[in-house]
């Protein structure tokens, strides 16, 4: 193409200024054409006139240059007269400067303290509002499950026993692998501090109540919140984008009992089965630890097990299951069913239902700690 | 490169498709396909539902492997170019999808600068002031430039799409259903923004249809997919075919009140 660059020139005669312009005024040329104006075409003020007899090719950003430039000259000198362009050109000149410096209105100018004031004022509102509706949608939720528990006929057992499937049957691996390597890391780090009081034998005791009481439950409830709540608002999300929800409605259906409450019931279901499973590995790692580390025999461990917890340790943590269930369902059912519009949407309230549902898991465990601590148990 | 290679007789073919076979599992969709589009036409495609209309787009553009056949697009055989050439070729081309596919965390400007970003050394503030031509060209208010695609009407969004699509000038423009989902006057509004744009910047369109409006408001040629090939010509030389899908096509209720095949 070197021999058919883009190229410019300018003579002054008779007190008038004369550019000449020709070869290929294409955007790749564009570029260094334009630092080229913007360097040297700012000094004389005598009237112009621009032939482009010598173009080539033009396309829309060439034209756009021209354009640009013809006016900035236009605007110190008044006088700019065009001439030559070839008629194949024509067209595309004419609408290229219809269309150009269209100047957008600037973007507002902005206070980055009253900005501050204002996102800090919108968020704490927005936290407000969040609250009062995830109440109100408890309460039709609440509502609802009275009005199927008179007629059971109205649940959805096919999905949730389906539910069911996904959020505990399928979880039960991760589950199980997550709380048998917390147990794990418990005993070997009980093992290690207690050792320098000679009581490694209290390791038991250690993992016994801390995994009956807090970590089997804990773990399989932010498992559960990163696993099933988000899908429940990925997969109530996307009905919401695909109208299908708005659907269900027409129908005459309400979309609590079909969507919410199946799934609602699965969690409330599998969250305690899972703790359970969870509780068991969770000993099993902290056992095969002691086993190794302080040569205890698997009787004698299970013996100093007996000894260490008492059923109401192993209650204390069950207890929670269904009501960390319920929360992270209900939390997961209600960002789904607050989707709007867009893809992006299913992506933030996914986010955000996991956020809120092991937020909520944690600040319901310490309301059942300050409890438990209340009642003696 | 508008209006500059006129008048080179053969040459002038833009896309050239030779024995194009596309399948799914068992389902053929394209069986030897052979398909020419000149340099500087309109060429609608039609077809029946699943014949293979956008597959055929997503072909030559290269979001589809073809299980056999040659595609060659401005004199490059797509099949087997390095990165760099493929690259090249991609900035000569601009595709429209269906909904305008725009990128919903940029802003209308900042969707159209992206072809600018990838493909050129524009400096921030000629790609700002292209940004805002291209714009401009597509018929959006000025107040579009900053808005975010979730603030636009769907027919803004095809036209930012447009915007988009015509970013750096492409010899080639490939339209998946234009007019799709515009309402009527919307929708001829549309047809003429393209054929304004496709005579002023000397495009090469290819453009999958449903709407025989545009067929006639817009398109040179015409290529209709049936028994997995495809049958191009005018809209007379298909007034004229025989073949049954064709005339129920071009003959049919709705093509009549278009205005054509109404004898």
């Amino acid at each position: 193409m070197a021999q058919d660059d883009a190229w410019y020139e300018s003579e002054t005669r008779d007190r008038r200024r004369y550019v000449r312009l020709g070869g290929r005024w294409t955007l790749d040329a564009v570029p260094a054409l334009k630092r080229r104006f913007d360097a040297k075409e700012s000094s004389s003020d005598l009237p112009v006139t621009v032939d482009l007899s010598g173009l080539t090719a033009l396309d829309s950003a060439g034209a756009w240059l021209i354009e640009r430039q013809r006016r900035h000259w236009a605007g110190r000198h008044g006088a700019v007269t065009v001439e030559g362009l070839a008629p194949d050109f024509a067209p595309l000149y004419e609408r290229v400067a219809e269309s150009t410096d269209r100047t957008p209105p600037p973007p507002e100018p902005r206070n980055l303290l009253l900005d501050f004031l204002e996102s800090t004022g919108a968020g704490t509102l927005a936290i407000g509002h969040e609250g009062r509706a995830l109440l109100s949608f408890l309460g039709v939720t609440i509502v609802t499950m009275g009005r199927v528990a008179v007629r059971p006929g109205r649940l959805r057992f096919t999905s949730m026993v389906y539910h069911l499937q996904q959020v505990g049957l399928n979880a039960m691996p991760i589950v199980g692998l997550i709380t048998f390597l917390v147990g794990v890391v418990l005993g070997y780090q009980g093992v290690d501090q207690l050792r320098q009081f000679g009581a490694e034998i209290f390791t038991v005791n250690l993992v016994g109540i801390s995994v009956l009481r807090e970590m089997g439950i804990l773990l399989t409830a932010i498992m559960v919140a990163g696993r099933s709540g988000s899908a429940f608002t990925a997969q109530i999300g996307t009905m919401q984008v695909n109208e299908e929800v708005d659907a269900i409605r027409t129908l005459g259906l309400d979309p609590i009992e079909v969507l919410v409450l199946p799934r609602i019931y699965a969690l409330l279901i599998a969250l305690p089965l899972l703790t359970f499973f969870a509780d068991i590995m969770g000993l099993l790692g902290g056992g095969v630890m002691a086993v190794v580390l302080i040569d205890l025999s698997p009787a004698q461990f299970v013996h100093q097990l007996k000894e260490a917890v008492t059923l109401w340790s192993f209650w204390v943590g069950l207890i929670k299951a269904p009501v960390f269930g319920f929360l992270i369902g209900l939390v997961g059912c209600y960002q789904g069913l607050m989707v709007t519009g867009s893809a992006e949407s299913v992506g933030r309230r996914t986010t955000q239902a996991v956020v809120e549902g092991i937020f909520l898991v944690i600040v319901f465990d310490a309301v059942f700690s300050i409890f438990f601590s209340y009642v003696g148990v | 490169m508008a209006n500059t290679d006129k008048a080179k007789g053969g040459a002038d073919i833009a896309i050239s498709i030779r024995g194009l076979v596309n399948r799914f599992g068992k389902q053929v969709i394209h069986e030897n396909l052979d398909l020419d589009i000149r340099r500087g036409e309109v060429m609608g495609v039609v077809g029946g539902s699943g014949t293979g209309k956008s597959v055929l787009l997503r072909t030559i553009v290269g979001l589809n492997r073809p299980a056999a056949g040659r595609i060659q697009v401005l004199g490059r055989d797509t099949g087997n170019l390095t990165d760099a050439d493929w690259r090249r070729l991609q900035a000569k081309w601009g595709v429209l999808f269906q909904g305008g596919a725009l990128f919903s965390s940029l802003t209308v400007s900042e969707n159209v600068q992206v072809p600018m970003r990838e493909h050129t050394q524009l400096s921030r503030r000629t790609r700002e002031g292209l940004a805002s031509l291209k714009i401009g060209l597509t018929g959006l208010p000025v107040d579009a430039v900053n808005k975010y695609p979730s603030q636009l009407s769907g027919g803004m969004r095809k036209r930012a799409g447009l915007a988009r699509a015509i970013a750096i000038d492409p010899e080639i423009l490939f339209l998946d259903e234009p007019t799709a989902g515009l309402d009527p006057i919307g929708a001829a509004a549309f047809d003429q923004l393209i054929l304004s744009l496709q005579r002023s910047l000397g495009l090469t369109v290819v453009m999958v249809t449903h709407d025989l409006d545009s067929l006639v408001a817009i398109c040179d040629r015409i290529a209709v997919l049936v028994d997995r090939q495809v049958r191009v010509g005018t809209m007379a030389e298909h007034l004229a075919d025989d073949h049954p899908w064709i005339r129920e096509y071009f003959h049919g209720p709705r093509a009549r009140a278009a205005g054509i095949g109404s004898s």
